[in-house]
């Protein structure tokens, strides 16, 4: 059985996985990372979203032993001394869920989009979040709180 | 679901990877996996070997050799779409490429494997297709150019033999004075296309002097739209335009499935070639 070293939230972990192992099963499972939820089982709905070495990849889309040597941040891992990420506190107060399963990847995936473009437009937030399904209809207040989330992270960069 | 089993080799070497495909033909090559893996998740394939060639040096990366364009086959979509090089010299790539799956989905999905599955729902088929791209496999005995006409076989299938990796594709620059649009019609922003319509036109004085027109989800292949091509040929950028894309399919196959039925492709093969000809001409 192949033996992986993977960084999941700033800990890095040796964990002897079988080939067929998806990485969202190897953080669900094994590292108790429940905060990644699975969705569709058809890599359609983003909710596992996942930062694979600084980019938004859909971790039931990767075997485990493809992230050998990786660094993975999940939702568990944005916020820091108990408090939330700048991204989650804008979701919370824009009302941006309303049963909240695809919030993790919805953030995750909002966080990724700025990477490219740090003040996006409404269109450039509405594409980034194409790999994100919401069921509950939220996209409106998802938008907004991109935008919120967005212009709080920017302010956060200009002040510090 | 959860895959059934399979047996795991990460290539160190190009050799090592056509070693292990060329010894068992139910070996497969994992590449971004974003086609593979939920193919095997939803247990339609069945590989005995996963070979991975996602570490391998030298198999990524786009660059200008003069008269074309060299894209490596482990190029990510995400890489492809924003490289300046694809985007002067073949923009139709970039455009079509954009509209593959989603971001996260660009960010691990490669230029090459989405080829090498050769799924004619796939975008990029007909867009290789209709610039007459050059496909590079490596084997052990060496390296073999294939031309995109002889590379789509069947649904799924290519002309890869066994032990052959597709290493990169050549897209010859046109050159001066075309235009190029993608039109892709589905049902939601990440779903596969519906039909597409790949359209690459050179104008001369108000007239087309050569269109190339590829067809996505029309047959069990990519296609290219001869019968428009032909039909455009020296046809002023106008009201004659429509008539010739009444030809767009004549001699495909199209798939029938939940979203759509033969005959509903048909037309929007007819509408969306309009539609990609007039943008691609630069029609108001």
């Amino acid at each position: 059985m192949p033996r992986i070293t993977i960084t999941v939230d700033g800990i890095r972990y040796e964990e002897d996985v079988e080939p067929r192992l998806l990485l969202v099963h190897l953080l669900r499972e094994r590292l108790g990372k429940t905060g990644t939820p699975i969705g569709c089982d058809t890599s359609n709905c983003g909710a596992c979203t996942v930062m694979l070495d600084g980019r938004s990849a859909k971790s039931c889309s990767v075997l485990a032993v493809q992230a050998d040597g990786c660094d993975v941040v999940t939702i568990e891992g944005l916020g820091a001394d108990g408090s939330m990420h700048p991204m989650q506190r804008a979701f919370h107060e824009e009302h941006a869920l309303q049963c909240g399963y695809c919030t993790p990847g919805m953030v995750m995936a909002a966080i990724d989009l700025l990477r490219n473009d740090p003040d996006p437009s409404e269109e450039t937030i509405r594409h980034g979040l194409e790999g994100n399904l919401c069921r509950c209809t939220g996209y409106c207040n998802i938008v907004r709180a991109v935008k919120r989330g967005a212009q709080e992270m920017g302010q956060e960069v200009r002040t510090s | 679901m959860i895959p059934a089993r399979f047996d795991y080799l990460r290539a160190d070497s190009l050799e090592e990877a056509c070693q292990a495909l060329a010894s068992d033909e139910d070996a497969k090559v994992l590449a971004g996996g974003q086609s593979l893996l939920p193919l095997l998740r939803l247990r339609l394939s069945y590989p005995t070997t996963l070979v991975d060639i996602g570490r391998l040096p030298g198999l990524s990366g786009v660059e200008d050799r003069g008269d074309h364009v060299h894209i490596g086959a482990m190029t990510t979509h995400d890489e492809v779409m924003r490289s300046p090089v694809v985007n002067a010299a073949c923009p139709l790539v970039a455009m079509a490429t954009a509209t593959v799956a989603d971001p996260a989905v660009r960010h691990r999905g490669t230029f090459g494997g989405s080829l090498a599955h050769g799924d004619p729902a796939g975008d990029l088929p007909a867009v290789v297709l209709a610039l007459d791209g050059v496909f590079v496999a490596r084997s052990e005995r060496g390296e073999r150019d294939i031309p995109a006409a002889e590379f789509f076989v069947d649904y799924l299938e290519s002309s890869l033999r066994p032990g052959e990796i597709l290493a990169g594709v050549r897209i010859p620059k046109l050159g001066e004075g075309w235009g190029y649009h993608y039109e892709k019609f589905h049902r939601t922003a990440q779903a596969w296309a519906i039909v597409g319509v790949a359209a690459a036109v050179k104008r001369s004085n108000g007239a087309i002097q050569e269109a190339r027109v590829g067809l996505t989800n029309m047959g069990s292949t990519p296609l290219r739209a001869r019968a428009v091509e032909a039909a455009l040929r020296g046809v002023e950028v106008g009201e004659q335009v429509r008539p010739a894309c009444e030809a767009a399919a004549e001699g495909t196959s199209p798939p029938a499935d939940l979203h759509a039925q033969p005959d509903y492709r048909r037309h929007l093969a007819k509408v969306l070639t309009y539609r990609a000809i007039g943008k691609a001409a630069g029609a108001p």
